[in-house]
């Protein structure tokens, strides 16, 4: 196991955010965590990145406990992450978002970047085109593409994706799930958080379904994009 | 800054005719300051920095200040520019509402007067560093705690710190209490050669051997050559501004402000990084203010009321946060103007008050606003002028119509960029199935 999360509480003040969550994510694939607005998916994102503060409980990247390790050195572990709604940095270019990308990196030679550069703009062909435009500037896909490739600018080990088709259309959806297909196939494990349900379970090897900040259902996609109650509930029956 | 988002809500219509011909001016400018070759752009700033230098033995007509001395305004603008390059760090930079410079201010004077006069004598020369590593500690002993809180709660603390050191003052016996600390000696003497002033009183400029100014003799009637060190100081000072903001650590700062969260995850320890702003503009802060106490020849706390926090953030806000020629300008308004207009007797803070106010409604993002701005009110425009239908959506856009209304997207993005409010649309909840 690349990462594994064992019985997580986190709290957001007295409000228990998650309850005893446990779950792995196996070096090499994608897993998701699926489930309705509030149920716990981003805190879980930002308790891995290290954004929010552990109650109880365990994280473990590498096998390594990594609960004290800030949020800023965790990147250097080789854990990255593309926040929700876009928090690229809006009054900087695309060019510098992905700069700051790979901040943390010990080689920031310009020859060193270039071929994580070369990688992400191949991935978002509509990056290269706007790469010297203030980021805050451009719509809501391109921001979210852009957040995406910020985070594969660190060269990550585990790559968490916060949300990536919120607000999107349903044609361009389909291509952002292309392309968390196609990082995976370059060697990059995926924790990926979505309400898109649909989408997410299709692409998952592991996938779990989240209430009120408590895993209620485990499998791979496809058992879950298959089970009746997840159907019911998630799928539109 | 929530206010930098009010003002800038209500900027009335008519105004845009004329900021955006000034930006355009502005970017203007600028590319042909960039794409001129270094020796010239070497030569005039030499000249530049040679007129400052002049600029009180030149006594140039309607810039001179005819009601006061026009050495001790030049000084007193060039502490003002000063702390404003130093707040600029703390503001403009790491984007963190200091409400309380002033105390950085006081520490740095009170530090010059206590080690310099009655309870040191030690010489000025020593006692200055001393002073810039005080304040310095101070900006991190009040920022170790502070920094962790965001926003708005900072500006409050901070507000109480500046009180704080104030109070201080005025309550410890061995800082002199509410007299303060007199009998502060002025720099050591270095007289090399004196120079005439120029006189302006008949319409032409004629030397006037009866006022000269001899360099470097710091005397309590000739304030000229305090000027000149502060000159001196404010160069120094931009030049490792100019350096730290284009280095990893500027870049570091500018992440920080648009994003704390993001900047985090980008492996950026922005409390680290806040604190060392913090202690910078600190230092910068208590350099200004040594060098207005061994100008002024005492302190006392009255000389460190709140109002002075607010005219330094003023001059911050007015000039253009995060552009250090903007701050500079900026100090220059709220420091010269008051004095230049003396002749005005009360009329004159009247005046000052409506000038802050035309500013603000009609340079929302100061006189002159960092690039970063530029760049973004541009974009606004263009994205306006989309919605009005002025210009056609040329290049076929299929990610930017995606969302059902891209130029909406657009439009609400490009404004939370330029109210620095919080990046995320959070609240735009997707629409998923």
């Amino acid at each position: 196991m690349l990462l594994e999360v064992e019985d997580l509480s986190v709290n957001y003040g007295h409000i228990e955010a998650i309850r005893g969550l446990t779950f792995g994510v196996e070096e090499g694939s994608i897993a998701t965590l699926i489930g309705a607005n509030g149920a716990g998916k981003s805190t879980t994102l930002k308790t891995i990145s290290g954004l929010r503060k552990i109650r109880t409980g365990r994280v473990l990247f590498d096998g390594k406990d990594i609960a004290k390790v800030p949020a800023h050195e965790r990147v250097q572990l080789g854990i990255s992450q593309s926040p929700e709604g876009r928090g690229v940095f809006p009054g900087m270019t695309v060019r510098e978002n992905l700069d700051m990308g790979a901040y943390a990196r010990k080689d920031r030679s310009s020859a060193a970047l270039k071929p994580d550069f070369d990688r992400v703009l191949e991935l978002f062909p509509r990056l290269s085109e706007r790469i010297n435009q203030v980021a805050g500037t451009m719509s809501g896909g391109e921001q979210q593409m852009l957040a995406m490739g910020r985070a594969l600018m660190a060269r990550p080990r585990l790559v968490l994706l916060d949300e990536p088709s919120m607000g999107l259309a349903p044609k361009l959806i389909q291509q952002i799930f292309e392309i968390i297909k196609e990082i995976n196939a370059q060697g990059t494990t995926v924790l990926l958080v979505e309400q898109n349900a649909a989408q997410a379970l299709r692409l998952a090897d592991t996938a779990h379904l989240l209430e009120t900040g408590e895993i209620v259902r485990s499998g791979t996609g496809h058992e879950l994009a298959t089970d009746s109650s997840v159907r019911e509930a998630y799928l539109g029956g | 800054m929530s206010t930098a988002a009010s003002t800038d809500a209500t900027e009335p219509r008519a105004s845009a005719g004329t900021s955006r011909a000034a930006a355009l001016r502005g970017a203007r400018i600028r590319e042909a300051w960039h794409r001129a070759p270094r020796p010239v752009r070497w030569l005039l700033g030499l000249l530049v920095v040679l007129f400052f230098y002049a600029l009180p033995i030149l006594n140039p007509p309607i810039i001179s200040t005819p009601d006061t001395d026009f050495g001790g305004v030049l000084f007193t603008v060039a502490v003002y520019a000063l702390v404003a390059i130093g707040l600029n760090i703390v503001v403009g930079y790491a984007g963190l509402l200091d409400m309380g410079y002033v105390g950085f201010y006081a520490v740095g004077a009170y530090t010059v007067a206590v080690l310099t006069s009655e309870h040191g004598s030690w010489p000025f020369l020593l006692v200055l560093p001393i002073a810039m590593l005080t304040t310095m500690v101070s900006g991190i002993l009040l920022g170790a705690p502070t920094l962790r809180v965001r926003g708005d709660y900072l500006a409050i603390v901070t507000l109480g710190f500046g009180e704080i050191v104030r109070l201080t003052l005025v309550n410890s016996e061995w800082l002199g209490a509410a007299a303060g600390i007199s009998k502060i000696p002025s720099p050591p003497d270095l007289p090399l050669f004196t120079v005439p002033h120029i006189s302006w009183d008949t319409g032409v400029p004629l030397v006037d051997l009866g006022r000269t100014t001899t360099f470097l003799e710091f005397g309590v009637l000739d304030q000229v050559p305090y000027y000149w060190v502060a000159l001196t100081v404010i160069l120094v000072v931009l030049f490792f501004d100019k350096r730290l903001k284009e280095s990893r650590v500027g870049r570091a700062w500018e992440a920080t402000r648009e994003d704390e969260d993001a900047a985090e995850i980008m492996g950026v320890a922005t409390f680290k990084f806040k604190l060392l702003a913090f202690a910078l503009g600190a230092l910068v802060g208590g350099l200004a203010g040594a060098l207005f106490a061994t100008k002024q020849g005492f302190v006392n706390p009255q000389s460190f009321a709140l109002l002075l926090s607010v005219m330094f953030l003023a001059a911050v806000v007015v000039g253009g946060q995060g552009n250090r020629w903007g701050v500079i300008l900026g100090a220059v308004v709220v420091a010269y103007l008051p004095e230049r207009f003396r002749g005005f007797e009360e009329w004159r803070v009247l005046v000052f008050g409506l000038a802050l106010m035309l500013l603000a409604t009609y340079r929302p993002e100061g006189l002159i606003p960092p690039g970063r701005t530029a760049r973004v009110k541009k974009a606004r425009k263009e994205v306006a002028a989309l919605e009005e239908g002025d210009v056609e959506d040329t290049p076929s856009d299929p990610y930017a119509g995606a969302a059902g209304s891209g130029a909406l997207n657009r439009q609400r993005s490009a404004d939370t960029l330029a109210t620095h409010t919080d990046p995320r649309t959070g609240e735009e909840t997707s629409s998923h199935d």
